[in-house]
């Protein structure tokens, strides 16, 4: 729903007006939301943490994962973290091809992430581990999956709003639009932290 | 949290400088390294703690420079701390209840 | 460009403040066109004001009032004598797990979201919430999820699984009709479409607050909204997690509550009442706020121990959260967890009882004025404390397995959701109908409605107390003549007592109606403050005109409405009289700003939501149904982002001459 909620530049009758606390009604939003996906990824994180061990006839998380992979795909999406910052700063100072750039080299960081996740599954599957192997694979996939699908909606995004400021059809403030989808990146990339340390690298 | 600056109305009021930003990459980076290289080295006892404060200052690094957490209104804070918060107390209780945390 | 369109900008509102212009609309915009005011069935399909969407909320939930309450009295019927024989056993199942998914997910919730609506912004001196179009979005999507979980009825038979659809009921093995798959989507995008509603509401009551308006300054309903949609903004994410995990099991073939493929099924039970616990208190706080605010207004009092009452309104919010595992006592957590559960439950009595004390103190001495509302406001304190009081039975562990299960735990909770919930919702009904329709509710009709709401209300709740202790488990379908028992404690006499009370709760509810009929068909207007009351929802007309107040109220007063009305005599200390209601309203008529903006409707919520729908339906009917699902939900997310957020500026009346700013309010 993220795509939805941070362009609804809507301020009602507030055009002009001060808000209340003096901040913008789409951050608080999105702030909100962010907190909120935090019981949902939290979840999802739980499920796998309590059902990693149960592997029943399929492998084992320790036969399948490839710690090298993984690494070089964290630090890839860790960088599009930086890359998305610089393309804030950049819409801050109104620098229109910056912004453009950054953001352009932000979706190609992100597109090559979600590139490796569907390359390590199609691995995965072919080593044995299917979606219903086991309640191990089960989990693994489902908070894998949703957080790769959290990227693909950001990279989307992304595209989405590169496409949108070419064509100066941007509703409100551009930059502050760049920020939340910033903030939406980067609790995507802190997700990923969280999953790459508690999932690949301390083994069950 | 550290203390919550107040916003200013100039450019500056995001915080960083890009230099600023790449210099916090660059220790995100070298943690990263870190992190890795516990599959390569053994840590003994150290393992498990370790990765486990270097993701979370990664976490709080990204969430209060990149989101600007740290220099924005303590609002926002509130907002998404509260939402972590709860999100570590209740999937804590509910795994210690399946005896996650003693086996 | 004059610092006349400084109004029509879109932009971030400091920027605008410091005079840095970002962009006008009519230069940037325009890839979409958006609608401008629609008359006829128009206006409310494609509308985006929070008044309008409350009367639709407040219409549907009622709708699904009478469906919940039918399903209650299958239920009865087929109780009322041994061997029953109304409903077979399959569709007992499906009556019980609807009656409860009903009543809590499309009544309760969207009932207090159609009154947060339609107050929270008046409340606060809003002209709208701060996304009118998410609004309009979050009442479609429950729209929708209403509707799908309804349609399994005719598509194979409804849910069958029980309220919180516990493991191995909800699996393909128990229940292998499509209605638990109906059950997960309908949910799922009712649970969105509240997500959506959250996020909106308390960014609503953070930013939109009237000059002056202290967030220690607003009317206690307002607080208690705030504190539920934080529930349900931390709630709702971990209900999601649950219903994607079991859609995956029963779709896609995984297995995550499945014990013979070793999983937990405690698993599904700590997600659920993680967000099932909250969910209690999303219930009733509403409630409580409407209550809160009708007690001192008839009461001629201010409201005793404002702080108390807020404070223990946040800290019912919080604790709320730490007390999930008293639903699962029976379930084998161990020692550890029942006593740390246990004792976090008994601490939540406390704030409870803080309030129960504090409407009683605001009642003590005051003037009492026993209108309709009022009426139902006083039941509620007195049902809701002795459902209260039997709910602090359940967190004391040993004596809660003897009850986990039985007639007992159905009498409690319905005696606070009941006694307390709905009586506090007609409550509003009474209270604020000349608000919203500016026609007074009969009186007389309004207490014929109370007497058989409550009598009814107790012959029906009451005996399963009794029933329950006997050990009538819950959700039983049939009972025979054997195990009716003797004297006091007849199965029989107090099933058959229940059943008759279930059906005077019904003659109650058809008061209501009788009375809604009459009042709409009543040409009478209703004075614009008939009740004299507090808070500034009465400083407009009745109804609101569609910009809500003329000019936005300046506030500088706990109950601002009555500080207007009454001033403190400097010699005998007692209220006087300075003006009336109408005679405020008038000035503020007069004083009316000249140009006020309102956002236009649009198309794009409705058919998101029609968009949403489709993708669900595509779980269960198939990939390529997703497809079209998900397409139509791309379409109209581009068209939403593209849509300019206000209507071409030569739509509107004059632009604003004097780039009237409001005042920060100071958070605390």
């Amino acid at each position: 729903m993220a795509d939805i909620a941070t362009h609804d530049t809507d301020h009602a009758t507030d055009h002009g007006h001060h808000s209340s606390t003096g901040l913008s009604n789409n951050k608080l939003a999105m702030w909100l939301f962010l907190g909120s996906e935090c019981l949902l990824f939290g979840g999802l994180i739980s499920t796998y943490m309590l059902y990693r061990g149960r592997v029943q006839n399929g492998p084992h998380p320790a036969q399948i994962y490839d710690i090298p992979f993984t690494s070089v795909s964290s630090f890839v999406l860790l960088m599009s973290s930086l890359t998305m910052v610089l393309a804030v700063s950049s819409a801050h100072r109104k620098d229109d091809s910056k912004t453009n750039l950054w953001l352009t080299i932000t979706a190609l960081l992100g597109a090559t992430f979600v590139g490796g996740q569907v390359y390590e599954f199609t691995t995965f599957y072919r080593e044995g581990l299917g979606f219903t192997t086991s309640l191990f694979g089960s989990s693994f996939y489902s908070l894998t999956g949703f957080h790769g699908v959290h990227v693909s909606i950001g990279v989307i995004m992304l595209l989405s709003l590169m496409g949108i400021i070419k064509k100066n059809k941007i509703t409100g403030d551009k930059a502050e639009v760049v920020e939340l989808i910033g903030l939406y990146w980067h609790f995507v990339d802190v997700v990923w932290i969280v999953i790459f340390t508690l999932v690949y690298l301390i083994p069950s | 949290m550290t203390t919550v600056t107040e916003t200013h109305e100039d450019a500056q009021e995001h915080g960083m400088s890009d230099a600023g930003y790449i210099k916090i990459a660059i220790i995100l980076a070298l943690i990263t390294a870190l992190e890795v290289s516990t599959y390569y080295v053994d840590f003994g006892p150290l393992f498990m703690p370790s990765l486990l404060i270097m993701m979370v200052v990664k976490f709080v690094m990204v969430v209060s420079y990149f989101m600007h957490l740290k220099f924005d209104s303590k609002i926002f804070s509130f907002l998404f701390y509260t939402g972590l918060g709860l999100a570590l107390f209740v999937y804590f209780a509910a795994l210690a209840t399946f005896k996650f945390f003693i086996a | 460009m004059s610092t006349n369109e400084l109004t029509l900008t879109p932009g971030n509102a400091l920027d605008v403040a410091k005079g840095k212009l970002v962009v006008a609309p009519t230069q940037s915009l325009g890839a979409v066109r958006r609608p401008v005011n629609t008359t006829g069935w128009r206006e409310w399909l494609f509308t985006v004001d929070h008044k309008k969407l409350g009367i639709m909320y407040g219409t549907v939930a009622f709708v699904f009032f009478i469906i919940g309450g039918v399903e209650a009295l299958f239920i009865r019927l087929q109780l009322a004598l041994p061997d029953g024989r109304i409903l077979s056993a399959d569709k007992y199942n499906q009556m019980f797990t609807m009656h409860a998914t009903t009543m809590i997910f499309l009544f309760a919730m969207p009932m207090a979201a159609a009154f947060a609506n339609y107050f929270l912004p008046l409340q606060i001196g809003a002209r709208d919430v701060a996304f009118p179009r998410l609004n309009a979005l979050s009442f479609w999507l429950f729209l929708t999820g209403g509707l799908i979980l309804n349609a399994s009825w005719f598509l194979g038979g409804a849910a069958d699984g029980g309220w919180f659809m516990y493991a191995p009921n909800s699996g393909p093995v128990f229940s292998p009709s499509n209605g638990v798959d109906f059950w997960i989507l309908g949910l799922q995008i009712a649970g969105i479409a509240s997500l959506i509603g959250s996020i909106n509401l308390i960014v609503t009551v953070l930013n939109m607050r009237a000059p002056g308006m202290t967030l220690m300054k607003m009317p206690v309903f307002t607080w208690m909204i705030l504190v539920v949609q934080f529930l349900l903004v931390f709630s709702l994410p971990v209900i999601t997690v649950a219903l994607v995990l079991l859609m995956f099991q029963r779709s896609y073939g995984a297995t995550f509550f499945d014990v013979s493929q070793g999983a937990d099924p405690l698993l599904w039970q700590h997600l659920f009442w993680i967000f099932g616990h909250p969910e209690v208190y999303v219930l009733i706080l509403p409630a409580f706020g409407i209550i809160s605010e009708v007690l001192p207004t008839f009461s001629r009092k201010p409201l005793f121990g404002y702080p108390f009452v807020v404070f223990s309104g946040a800290s019912i919010g919080l604790v709320g959260f730490g007390v999930w595992a008293h639903h699962m006592f029976a379930s084998g957590l161990g020692p550890v967890s029942v006593a740390v559960f246990s004792m976090a439950t008994m601490a939540i009595a406390i704030p409870t009882g803080v309030k129960i004390f504090n409407w009683i103190l605001t009642m003590w001495g005051g003037k009492i004025w026993y209108s309709a509302a009022m009426k139902f406001a006083i039941g509620l304190v007195i049902l809701f404390t002795i459902g209260g009081l039997s709910g602090v039975t359940h967190a004391v562990a040993p004596s809660d397995t003897q009850q986990t299960d039985t007639y007992y735990i159905v009498a409690h909770f319905h005696y606070v959701l009941f006694g307390g919930m709905v009586f506090g919702l007609f409550s509003g009904f009474y209270y604020w109908w000349p608000k919203v329709f500016g026609k007074m509710l009969n009186e007389k009709l309004g207490s014929w409605n109370f007497w058989f709401m409550v009598i009814g209300m107790n012959l029906t709740f009451g005996p399963m107390h009794i029933l329950g202790l006997q050990g009538q488990p819950r959700r039983m379908y049939v009972w025979t003549e054997a195990r009716g028992g003797e004297g006091l404690f007849n199965f029989g006499f107090w099933n058959m007592v229940s059943s008759i009370g279930s059906f005077v709760l019904a003659v109650g509810v058809l008061f209501f109606i009788i009375n809604v009929i009459k009042t709409t068909r009543n040409p009478e207007r209703a004075p614009l403050d008939p009740w004299d009351a507090r808070t500034l929802e009465w400083i407009t007309t009745s109804p609101p005109k569609v910009h809500n107040f003329d000019r936005i109220p300046v506030v500088h007063h706990l109950d601002e409405f009555f500080h207007r009305k009454y001033v403190e005599d400097e010699v005998t200390h007692t209220m006087k009289q300075v003006a009336t209601g109408e005679e405020l309203v008038r000035a503020e008529e007069a004083a009316a700003d000249a140009d006020i903006h309102m956002p236009g409707p649009s198309y794009w919520p409705l058919l998101l939501s029609i968009g949403m729908g489709v993708l669900g339906m595509g779980v269960i009917y198939g990939t390529p149904i997703m497809v079209v699902g998900g397409l139509i939900v791309l379409f109209s997310s581009y068209g939403w982002v593209l849509e300019p957020s206000v209507p071409d500026a030569i739509d509107f009346d004059t632009p604003s001459t004097d780039g009237h700013t409001k005042e920060i309010a100071p958070l605390g």
